[in-house]
């Protein structure tokens, strides 16, 4: 009972705040809807035991993410509010929605049509334990099974940041934006 | 009535279905740079739900480490797309996705 409420009202945070982050004039409130949506799947981690995941979620995406979004919406000053009702090529959004809610019928179908649910193989690396604390379990098959993995994500995150510094480095002869040249 | 309703891993799954085409829905549809990446995080979000849904669901510690590399690229992406972002807007002001067609050159 309590799990079906819990279910119940985070899957409506989490669909609200997508609906939000799709239909949001404004980034900024797209941005505040994306953080309900980050809030609601937490939940549902910690309704499925994971709760190391949900704590990483809130940090990571919450707190970390969507912040960087904030700052780049206000650094950049592309807050204001945009026009919705135009559709700038025709046919765009019918078809986008047609495409969005096929594949989501298509996806439903595969679900919950047919006689068995959905399901893989059975478990092969570890298995989920309700003696062994979550993070102890995450914590030692990160370090022996996907330890190159782990190492791997370490470059890519190195990369990143100086693939964003470079990026964002302004050289000294270029000019601030083009505008003043007529450009946009 | 309600108390013989039990929250199967098919729920889940079924959240993160409709959640990564809400998601594509507004990557298709939406002009602005910075809100479609939201929607790609949307879609990661969507997708993580159900990597953790099946692991609970087969009793395997795998995905969730899946979702912890998922984070840590989404991470890394975010950062890499937002510097892309911030280039080109700072050249072009109110830039939408459409206006980067003047890449073709």
């Amino acid at each position: 009972m309590t799990e079906v409420a819990v279910f119940v009202v985070s899957a409506a945070i989490v669909l609200a705040g997508a609906i939000g982050v799709i239909a949001s004039r404004n980034p900024v409130h797209a941005a505040l809807s994306l953080v309900a949506t980050l809030f609601g799947i937490a939940v549902l981690f910690i309704a499925q035991d994971a709760q190391f995941l949900a704590a990483v979620q809130v940090i990571v995406y919450a707190g970390a993410i969507v912040v960087l979004f904030l700052f780049v919406l206000m650094l950049l000053g592309v807050d204001q509010a945009e026009d919705l009702s135009v559709d700038p090529l025709v046919g765009q959004r019918f078809l986008a929605a047609v495409a969005a809610v096929g594949g989501a019928v298509l996806l439903l179908l595969a679900l919950f049509a047919g006689d068995t649910p959905a399901t893989g193989a059975r478990a092969v690396t570890a298995a989920i334990s309700d003696t062994v604390p979550n993070i102890n379990q995450l914590g030692r098959i990160l370090f022996t099974d996907y330890v190159l993995a782990f190492e791997i994500t370490a470059v890519l995150l190195t990369i990143a940041v100086v693939g964003a510094v470079a990026l964002s480095r302004r050289g000294d002869d270029e000019p601030a934006t083009d505008a003043e040249e007529g450009g946009r | 009535m309600l108390a013989a309703v039990a929250v199967t891993p098919s729920w889940y799954l079924a959240l993160g279905a409709i959640l990564f085409c809400i998601g594509a829905f507004g990557l298709l549809v939406r002009r602005n740079p910075l809100v479609m990446f939201m929607c790609v995080e949307l879609m990661l979000n969507a997708v993580n739900l159900t990597f953790v849904a099946f692991g609970t669901m087969l009793g395997d510690i795998g995905g969730q480490v899946v979702v912890f590399f998922v984070l840590v690229v989404a991470a890394a992406e975010v950062v890499v797309g937002l510097g892309l972002i911030v280039a080109i807007l700072r050249r072009r002001p109110g830039a939408t996705a459409d206006d980067l067609s003047a890449l073709k050159g």
